[in-house]
């Protein structure tokens, strides 16, 4: 799950981490009103999205402007006018893709004097099985290109999680980032405050890009991303307060709800699977076979009449579905009992396009011997590769 | 001989009389599964209400489940929330093979999991994994049993479906398995690519292996290059693989916790390149990963 940069900077405040003040707005008014609490002569205004990018991106409607996610404003009604122009509007960046996403909410506050850009994220480290700090002194970059380009330029370094975070491990960043005087005790709290945040909110990934020491030589968080483990949301009934669903894609809120797990992809197959491995390599046998899966869909262990009833809800409800694959490996869940399923749910929903289902697994002659006797429009493959090019073929002769 | 389970081999089960736990322990004993009983903290000492189940014994602790059952290996049912205190637990009472099939545990809780492992009497495969099956031995998991057929082919995989695809395939080539170990589709887990196959090339009675990955993290590109290192000193043996996501986009969590491209890592074309480096033949769809094998075993 991810938040919001306004969001994100209130969680670093409550473990001083220092960062820019301000708040979020909904309509040019607020902006306007937060704008006039800002003591700084110049107020940022930031259009807030779930994406990165934003100061380099720009808006597709002309009324926007022609200037980026992120504005400067001399006075209050300056930011007003801003965030008007912003509100809205749909800002395309490098992570949103072309579509871009509707600017709903605005950040204003207080411009930081900008002496030198840095780089700091905190994340769980896979290889190691350990929270790893990345830190780097080419800050407001794409970090994985400086990482590709310059690795020498990046400090990575994992904490053991038997001793904790230990002085060694801040001294390290300090000088990695060249930090002097003073500022190395202020990255020693940071960092202290920036690991309590990760363990004590289980988040995946914290990243301050870019980390800024002042002109006045102070370290502030000037941006902030976070993303928090889903698998711990239960835990953190704060954190889930902070969702945006906006921000989410609605089918993939709807799947959730009913134990489902589904991402949108961009092509024209829709895809019911069970098992996670099972549906990416059916997705991967469709690409194969010269289409392009619309989806991801993991029905689960289960495959419930009443869970493959709604997983056909999601996926007709994708205009760009022109047909269906089903790919079910019955092991626990015999496929006599799926088969009922898929007809059941198939003959409750009107199913226009082609249907291929392939049964695998446990009592599977009886399963082919249910979709073959129920009279509806099934096409019955006989393993994955034959599924793949009755489907592929099928839409083929529909279009 | 096969790998981790064999006949002797006497399981608990922790959470035994939760619904999973119930359903699956039944499961595994008509497999012929010899399981010792079972631990739910507060129901020592009780009577599942399970009459299938009532002759099992119920412990509050692992310890005492194992001292008094001489159980070897653990099978885990217990929820995200308390699943890793339960492995820890198991750990603690120096359970030799614990196996979590608990999906959604968070994974700061399995990076305290994975620091209590090393140094340990345990292993843990898992979590979020289908288990480990040896044919006509010991079924510990979720995996379907009347799919396997004893015979020479070990398995390890990432993923529960393509595990059962792998096993159905080789039963149906004729060359069955000798163990099928699925390790989990979480990013932080107990037990890699590279444990199994080294135990595979341990095993006298594992001829072939067939190894399954999927995209995220660098497991299967690690599991490459130990497979080189080994093949110069003679330990070999021939090998079919897999890797689901190619058509997955960067960014996106595929299922599993652990099935995403991030940073530029984890990409399905990186590890297939890696793996045929380790002259693993690569099946391009998993409906071909028999038939793979078999053409390798042809020569």
């Amino acid at each position: 799950m991810n938040i919001h940069e306004h969001q994100a900077k209130e969680l670093l405040r409550q473990y001083g981490v220092p960062t820019s003040g301000g708040g979020a707005a909904f309509t040019p008014e607020e902006a306007e009103k937060i704008a006039a609490g800002i003591q700084t002569e110049v107020r940022v205004v930031k259009a807030q999205i779930h994406a990165g990018g934003r100061g380099k991106g720009h808006f597709k409607e002309k009324e926007a402007g022609e200037k980026g996610g992120v504005r400067f404003a001399k006075t209050p009604a300056e930011a007003r006018d801003l965030a008007a122009q912003m509100l809205g509007k749909t800002l395309v960046t490098i992570q949103t893709g072309p579509a871009g996403r509707i600017v709903r909410r605005i950040y204003i506050s207080d411009a930081a004097n900008i002496g030198r850009e840095l780089y700091l994220s905190a994340l769980v480290d896979r290889a190691s099985s350990r929270v790893a700090f990345i830190a780097s002194t080419e800050g407001g970059m794409d970090i994985e290109k400086v990482a590709h380009d310059t690795p020498e330029k990046i400090l990575t370094l994992t904490v053991d999680p038997a001793s904790g975070l230990q002085p060694f491990h801040s001294r390290k960043i300090a000088f990695a980032l060249g930090l002097k005087g003073d500022q190395i005790k202020q990255c020693a709290k940071m960092i202290e405050g920036l690991y309590k945040l990760v363990l004590e909110k289980d988040l995946s990934l914290l990243e301050i890009n870019p980390l800024v020491v002042t002109k006045e030589g102070d370290l502030t968080a000037l941006d902030a991303k976070m993303s928090f483990d889903s698998n711990a949301l239960f835990r953190h009934p704060d954190i889930v307060a902070l969702r945006d669903e906006t921000e989410e894609d609605p089918m993939e809120i709807e799947a959730a709800k009913h134990e489902l797990s589904y991402v949108k992809l961009d092509g024209s197959i829709g895809c019911m699977v069970n098992g996670a491995g099972l549906a990416m390599a059916t997705m991967d046998i469709i690409k194969l076979y010269g289409a392009e899966p619309a989806n991801f869909l993991d029905v689960g262990g289960g495959a419930s009449k009443e869970k493959v009833k709604s997983a056909f809800q999601i996926i007709l409800s994708d205009p760009s579905v022109k047909g269906i694959l089903v790919n079910i490996f019955g092991g626990i869940m015999r496929c006599d009992i799926i088969a009922e399923g898929i007809v059941a749910a198939a003959r409750e929903m009107a199913i226009n396009v082609p249907l291929v289902v392939r049964l695998e697994g446990t009592n599977v002659e009886l399963g082919k011997e249910i979709l073959a006797k129920s009279g509806l429009k099934i096409v019955p493959a006989d393993d994955l590769a034959d599924a793949a090019a009755k489907i592929t073929s099928a839409i083929k002769t529909a279009a | 001989m096969a790998i981790l389970v064999d006949k002797s081999t006497i399981t608990i089960c922790q959470g035994l009389t939760g619904a999973q736990g119930t359903f699956h322990t039944k499961q595994a004993r008509s497999y012929g599964s010899k399981v010792g009983g079972g631990v739910t903290p507060g129901k020592g000492g009780s009577k599942h209400p399970d009459p299938e189940l009532a002759d099992l014994p119920l412990f509050n602790t692992v310890h005492e489940a194992k001292v008094k059952t001489g159980a070897t290996a653990t099978a885990i049912y217990v929820p995200p929330p308390f699943a890793a205190d339960a492995i820890l637990e198991a750990i603690d009472a120096e359970m030799p093979l614990i196996v979590c099939i608990t999906e959604g545990i968070p994974v700061l809780d399995m990076v305290k999991v994975k620091r209590a492992l090393s140094g340990s009497k345990s292993r843990l495969i898992g979590p979020n994994c289908p288990g480990v099956l040896t044919p006509n031995a010991c079924k510990i998991g979720i995996m379907p049993g009347s799919i396997f057929r004893k015979g020479t082919v070990g398995i390890v995989s990432r993923s529960g479906t393509l595990t059962y695809e792998a096993v159905k395939q080789t039963t149906d080539a004729g060359l069955g398995q000798s163990t099928a170990v699925g390790i989990g589709g979480d990013p932080v887990k107990g037990t890699e690519h590279i444990d199994v196959l080294d135990l595979f090339l341990s095993d006298p009675d594992t001829h072939s292996i067939i190894m399954i990955g999927e995209i995220g993290g660098s497991a299967e590109e690690e599991a490459a290059e130990y497979l080189i290192r080994e093949a110069k000193k003679g330990r070999k043996k021939p090998m079919a693989g897999f890797i689901a996501g190619v058509t997955a986009p960067p960014g996106r969590r595929m299922g599993h916790a652990g099935a995403i491209i991030s940073g530029g890592q984890g990409r399905a074309e990186d590890k297939v390149e890696a793996m045929r480096r380790a002259g693993i033949a690569i099946a391009d769809s998993p409906a071909s990963l028999g038939t793979t094998l078999t053409k390798v075993l042809k020569g």
